[in-house]
Order: C-alpha cells, then sequence, then structure tokens
C-alpha cells in the first residue's frame, strides 16, 4: 500500500517538474532553446518559473562567479523542498573554461549546493538537457516514503 | 587630421604637458600626455572645432610592471578621425583627473580600471568597484597579484 503510495507522489513530482529560471551564461541560450516549441519541454511538465518559491527545480545554467555565489545559495535556499538541481555545462559542473587561473569563477556549482544531475557540454545542446531531465525523473522514481531523507 | 598634426596643435596649446607621439605599431597613434593634464586636455580635443572628439570609444588601464598607464582611445564622429591619449602613472598611488565630466561614458570605464588596476580618478562622480564583489581584497589584473585561496569559504 505504501510503495503504491510512493509510486504515485514519485510520478506526480516527476510529471511536474517546474524549473527556476536561473542562466547566467550561453548555457541559457539552450536553455531557452529547450524550453520553446521546438524541443518543448513542457510535455515533461517541466515549465519555467520566474520565483524560487514556486519552483522544485533549478536549472544552474551558465559560469557562477563568486560574486554570483551568494545569489545561488540564497535562491537555493528560498525553493520549497523536495528540491532539485541540474548542473547546466561545463561551468557549472567545474569552472570548465574558466578551471585554471581565473580569481572570479567558482570552479563547480556543487561547492555551494547538492546537485543531482551533471549534464556535460560547452554549452550541452537541448537533447543533453532533455536527457538530463529523464534521468532526474528517473531518480525521482526510485525515491521511498515520500522522497523524506534517510 | 594626422595625428601629427593633432599633436602639434596640442603641443602649441598645452607646451610641456604633452611629452611625444607613439606612432610606431599603434593605429592610432598614442599622444603621451603628463597625468595631471589629463582633464584638461580632454576638454579641449572634445571642444575644439577642428577636432572635436565627441566619442570616448575606450578607457583601460595598463600594467607596464614598473609603471602604469591609462590609454584613451578617442573618435570624431564628425571629422571621422582617431587618436589615443596616453597617460603614464607611478607604481605607487597611481592616481589621475576623472574625464567622466568630459565624456560620461567614461565613468563605467574608470570604476573597470579602477577595479582590476587599482587606479584612482580624482573628482570622479562615482568611483566604486563595478564587476568583483564590494569586499575583494587586491587588483586582479596587477601583474603582481596574489590569488587569494578561499573567498567566502569557497575555493579560488
Amino acid at each position: 500500500m505504501v510503495g503504491n503510495a510512493d509510486l504515485f507522489v514519485n510520478w506526480s513530482r516527476k510529471s511536474s517538474l517546474w524549473y527556476l529560471l536561473f542562466a547566467t551564461a550561453c548555457c541559457g541560450i539552450e536553455l531557452m532553446q529547450a524550453g520553446a516549441s521546438r524541443y518543448d519541454m513542457d510535455r515533461f511538465g517541466a515549465v519555467f518559473r520566474a520565483t524560487p518559491r514556486q519552483s522544485d527545480l533549478m536549472l544552474v545554467a551558465g559560469t557562477i562567479t563568486h560574486k554570483m555565489a551568494d545569489r545561488v545559495k540564497r535562491l537555493y535556499d528560498q525553493m520549497p523542498e523536495p528540491k532539485y538541481v541540474i548542473s547546466m555545462g561545463s561551468c557549472a559542473n567545474t569552472g570548465g573554461p574558466f578551471y585554471k587561473d581565473s580569481y572570479c569563477v567558482v570552479k563547480g556549482v556543487d561547492l555551494l549546493i547538492p546537485v543531482d544531475v551533471y549534464i556535460p557540454g560547452c554549452p550541452p545542446r537541448p537533447e543533453a538537457l532533455i536527457d538530463g531531465i529523464m534521468r532526474l525523473q528517473k531518480i525521482i522514481m526510485r525515491k521511498k516514503n515520500y522522497g523524506a531523507k534517510a | 587630421m594626422e595625428a601629427q598634426a593633432i599633436l602639434d596643435t596640442l603641443k602649441g596649446k598645452f607646451g610641456d604637458a604633452v611629452v611625444e607621439l607613439q606612432s610606431e605599431g599603434f593605429s592610432p597613434a598614442f599622444v603621451v600626455v603628463a597625468s595631471a593634464a589629463v582633464n584638461a586636455i580632454a576638454r579641449f580635443l572634445r571642444d575644439d572645432p577642428a577636432l572635436s572628439f565627441d566619442s570616448l570609444m575606450c578607457l583601460s588601464g595598463v600594467d607596464y610592471k614598473e609603471k602604469f598607464a591609462v590609454a584613451y582611445h578617442l573618435h570624431s564622429l564628425k571629422h571621422r578621425h582617431a587618436i589615443g591619449l596616453k597617460a603614464m602613472l607611478p607604481r605607487e598611488n597611481p592616481s589621475l583627473p576623472t574625464v567622466d565630466d568630459v565624456w560620461p561614458a567614461a565613468n563605467f570605464h574608470e570604476r573597470e580600471a579602477f577595479d582590476l588596476f587599482g587606479i584612482g580618478f580624482e573628482g570622479s562622480k562615482d568611483l566604486r568597484r563595478i564587476l568583483l564583489p564590494e569586499d575583494w581584497e587586491g587588483h586582479p589584473l596587477r601583474k603582481d597579484y596574489k590569488y587569494p585561496d578561499f573567498y567566502h569559504g569557497i575555493k579560488v
């Protein structure tokens, strides 16, 4: 009985992944592309929201500088549970082209907030982003006890 | 107007404040001027009808290791000519008069030079850091800049 309830809750959550509009660099262009009619992320229930308070998913699309780092953390803290993070592109994953000899770029957004799925690419194509969202959906479907923390 | 003619005009008006013409390898050529006279020279270049440099294309800081410089690229939309202006500054406490009362566009560029090189602009309307956080220490484009290990607890 509980298993069936988990299935229903997880299915509801994975089918309504409202993501926070958070684009800081060129990955944001691919993110817009993925949200527009040609790739149509809406069909996964993934709709963009302009406020963290209505978002389930934070798509970190782009370079995070140290000046931006405080804002990233604050936006993440403002999102209601359960919340997920996708790190999109090389900059958000590792610092990317700014990895060596940059004083201002954070070398990976996972230094700031926990990340569920990393998408490689510079920038990743919309197909890759959609694959990342589908992988996150698979992760959500494996959650137990309404996704409560162990 | 050609660079040499601009230099002669400036020399006639400002005398020793105009040091030399650097034309080798530069396009447009640079007129090197004394840093204290930058604002007066800039105003003359803008207001003189034969020159009328109404557009500040770029203002940038330069680190020559033993000294600093500020380079101005000017363009005249009326006469379609261009010139560079360069002011040398000492390594210790580099500072020179602002030109943001001549070309308001200078303000952002001066803030950038202040942020990344630590060059002061006396009399500026608003001289704050523009790119880096307010509490950042040091000026990263200086050749002798040492990276911090951590910023707000995050590894740099």
